[in-house]
């Protein structure tokens, strides 16, 4: 906006008549102009800033005021311990990856940067991370899936401080009124949110948007029904989008579904359009900010009764750059240890409400939020987006996004996904 | 922009008074004192135009991935990028939906934003008030814009909808959730950003049009649209030209806006030029194929560029 103003500022005035040129003014022209050439490249070259030996700095995402309190106390607590100052430097979670590389190339590095799961083995493949094991991480209370969770070829680059991953959240007023069960297979799922749909409010919501969001809200269909990341247009996948089709053919879900984001499915499931929504526990502070919304939670129905829902493990991980001063980089580890403590992990959890990855915190947890057990046991089966693909995920993940809405706005599911698996192998 | 507006604001040669020692010598320090003027600018240029631009077009031939940031090695791949990218039906694709985008709304801001500025150009009450309530879309950030729109334009619970609803034409628009709706409305919210400015350029011309001319175009018989089209357009051209290609500039590189309704979704249906380079840049992190879409932008940009100079040109003579 701004922009446009200057121009129309230059234009509205033409350059018709330039002021005359005046004798005296003119002999001090080139020493300014001199001046301001020096002064500019001075700002530019003081931009390389030095560290200072006490203050270290965190990367992460906390732009949310309450994550960013959390965080800030946290940090608090270790410093004082480790006898440093931490601070921490928010931007938002798509920014991150992109800061962090700007950051390398101009040798600035922060001592710790928070990536998301999703993003670390891109990262990490750069040659950007230390391991943490060499720092003197230990991962013995850690369980395997969550040690494989910051792993990136078999080494140990991120701490996990807690874990989500995505259930089925109802309304219980609304569940109880029509005097239906909670569904937990696809068949009884469909059959509920068919029920459920009346008048305005639909019986499910997700998000199908053209971001991560959606692909993460596929995933556990995908999932659970065998489909695999690496055969984009086999049955399994094709079975799993029919399926969405179906809910969508049913008039179970909006039409806008394909233009939501897991906030906009928030929102609507807290403003009474949705009986059920798919969504992930970073949503239960807002839901529980109204106090006359009676919800709760379940796992994601499956296929066949029976089977296991395997929901996309999410979450962030604590990870050190490679900033080449050992000294410091050894610090950072025993700021990561402490931050991912098993005490520190119970906070960040019972704030956040997040499962604790480590064993121990997360037992704990299970009996001070009990009502969050079923979250817990997903968690525990809840599969890494990239396993299998690592760096790889992102373009996957950008051609899933175009076969589901494509097949949610009318293509057949078969089509979409596989010019997506085309897409996905042609890299483009 | 910037250097094109201060270099024509150098000093013009004025003549000098009499009895000057040396006039050669006179001369030579005018000519550095020009210079002098000029130098900011030119570094100001090279440093935050010129550099990033050629870094651009030499990343467009690199295989620049992440691994780059660190090792500050970035082999080239010779037309690699470019041949991958012009291969990829999504470039054809967002190509075509930026055609279509500017050329939507340029027309439509423009032709909205004259409407409005010929209707204010009359004196009635409250003239004043209605002409800044319109300056309000202009006020407001675009992603802000754009997440209020999201809003509005919602299937199910957007005020658009109910307000068709209640007044009895189809209440269920698909504005923003259908592949074949979607650029049609990102065209209407962009149209409603950019009519402020269209009105308010073209305003400024209206009011330097002198009332003579409309006079006498009164005296001689015409009717309002013959005055119109005779007198007001003709004298008006300069201002129109430089309308739109300003217009054009701001608008073929569009990204936030769409970021904000669609994420240029679904399916694809609002990939524009600007949201494959980002996509490309910063969501796959393959800066080399990213470079190339912004190149092809850069180009598209320069051939109005050399319009809008010409035109400005014209009007300084």
């Amino acid at each position: 906006m701004s922009k446009r103003f200057t121009s129309l500022a230059l234009t509205a005035h033409p350059p018709a008549a330039g002021q005359p040129g005046r004798g005296r003014s003119r002999r001090v022209v080139a020493p300014v102009a001199a001046v301001c050439v020096l002064v500019a490249g001075a700002a530019l070259t003081g931009c390389g800033q030095q560290r200072d030996p006490d203050v270290y700095t965190v990367l992460n995402s906390s732009t949310d005021e309450s994550y960013h309190r959390w965080d800030a106390e946290a940090m608090a607590r270790c410093g004082e311990r480790l006898g440093i100052t931490i601070e921490q430097q928010s931007v938002p979670a798509s920014q991150v990856m992109t800061k962090a590389l700007r950051m390398a190339s101009s040798k600035s590095l922060p001592d710790i940067v928070q990536f998301d799961a999703s993003e670390m083995p891109t990262f990490a493949d750069a040659g950007g991370l230390t391991d943490l094991r060499s720092l003197g991480l230990s991962t013995e209370d850690v369980p395997q899936g969550i040690v494989d969770f910051g792993s990136y070829e078999g080494t140990y680059y991120g701490a996990a401080r807690s874990v989500n991953t995505l259930a089925l959240f109802y309304n219980k007023d609304v569940l109880d009124e029509a005097g239906v069960e909670v569904p937990t297979t696809w068949a009884e799922l469909r059959e509920t949110a068919k029920e459920l749909t009346q008048g305005k409010r639909y019986g499910l919501a997700l998000s199908a948007g053209g971001a991560e969001d959606g692909v993460f809200q596929f995933l556990p269909f995908m999932w659970s029904n065998g489909g695999d990341e690496t055969d984009l247009d086999g049955p399994r996948v094709v079975e799993a989008l029919d399926y969405w089709k179906g809910l969508l053919g049913d008039g179970s879900l909006s039409k806008s579904t394909v233009n939501w984001t897991q906030a906009d499915v928030n929102d609507q499931f807290m403003a009474g359009n949705a009986a059920m929504m798919i969504n992930g526990p970073w949503q239960v502070e807002t839901l529980n900010s109204d106090k006359s919304l009676h919800w709760g939670i379940a796992p994601i129905p499956v296929p066949e009764a029976g089977a296991d829902s395997v929901g996309p493990l999410g979450g962030a991980v604590l990870t050190v750059p490679d900033t080449g001063d050992e000294a410091r980089e050894k610090t950072a580890g025993k700021i990561v240890a402490c931050l991912s403590s098993e005490q520190e992990q119970l906070t960040y959890a019972l704030n956040s409400w997040m499962v604790p990855a480590n064993a121990e915190a997360a037992a704990v947890w299970r009996e001070k939020v009990p009502e969050l057990d079923s979250l817990a046991d997903q968690v525990a089966v809840a599969r890494s987006r990239t396993a299998k693909l690592g760096a790889g995920w992102s373009s996957v993940s950008l051609a899933l996004q175009s076969a589901f809405q494509s097949a949610l706005t009318g293509q057949s599911s078969e089509t979409a996904l596989k010019r997506a698996q085309q897409r996905a192998t042609s890299g483009n | 922009m910037t250097t094109s507006t201060v270099t024509a604001q150098t000093p013009a040669k004025t003549p000098e008074p009499a009895a000057a020692p040396d006039p050669a010598r006179i001369a030579r320090r005018r000519r550095l004192a020009q210079w002098g003027f000029v130098a900011p600018a030119v570094v100001f240029m090279l440093l935050f135009f010129g550099y990033p631009l050629v870094r651009n077009v030499v990343m467009s031939f690199q295989h620049y991935t992440p691994k780059t940031f660190f090792t500050g090695e970035a082999p080239f791949n010779g037309t690699d990028n470019w041949s991958n990218v012009f291969h990829d039906a999504l470039f054809g694709k967002a190509l075509w939906h930026t055609l279509v985008f500017t050329a939507g709304s340029l027309l439509g801001q423009f032709c909205i934003g004259m409407a409005l500025a010929v209707f204010f150009s009359r004196r009635f009450p409250l003239n004043g008030v209605l002409r800044s309530l319109i300056l309000l879309p202009w006020l407001v950030p675009m992603v802000v814009s754009g997440i209020v729109w999201r809003r509005i334009l919602d299937q199910d619970t957007g005020v658009l909808n109910s307000f068709l609803d209640t007044i009895g034409i189809g209440g269920h628009t698909p504005w923003l959730t259908s592949p074949g709706m979607a650029l049609l409305s990102v065209i209407l919210v962009n149209i409603w950003i950019g009519i402020p400015f269209n009105m308010v350029i073209l305003y400024g011309g209206l009011q330097e049009i002198p009332k003579e001319l409309h006079e006498a175009a009164a005296l001689d018989g015409a009717s309002a649209w013959r005055t119109f089209r005779s007198v007001t357009l003709p004298v008006l051209k300069p201002v129109i030209t430089v309308v739109l290609v300003l217009g054009f500039m701001s608008t073929v590189k569009i990204l936030d806006l769409i970021l904000a309704l669609t994420d240029g979704g679904p399916a694809d249906a609002t990939q524009t030029l600007g949201t494959l380079t980002y996509q490309n840049s910063f969501v796959q992190l393959d800066f080399g194929a990213g470079a190339v879409v912004g190149n092809v932008l850069i180009l598209i940009s320069a051939v109005f560029a050399v319009f809008y100079l010409r035109a400005n040109r014209t009007e300084g003579k």
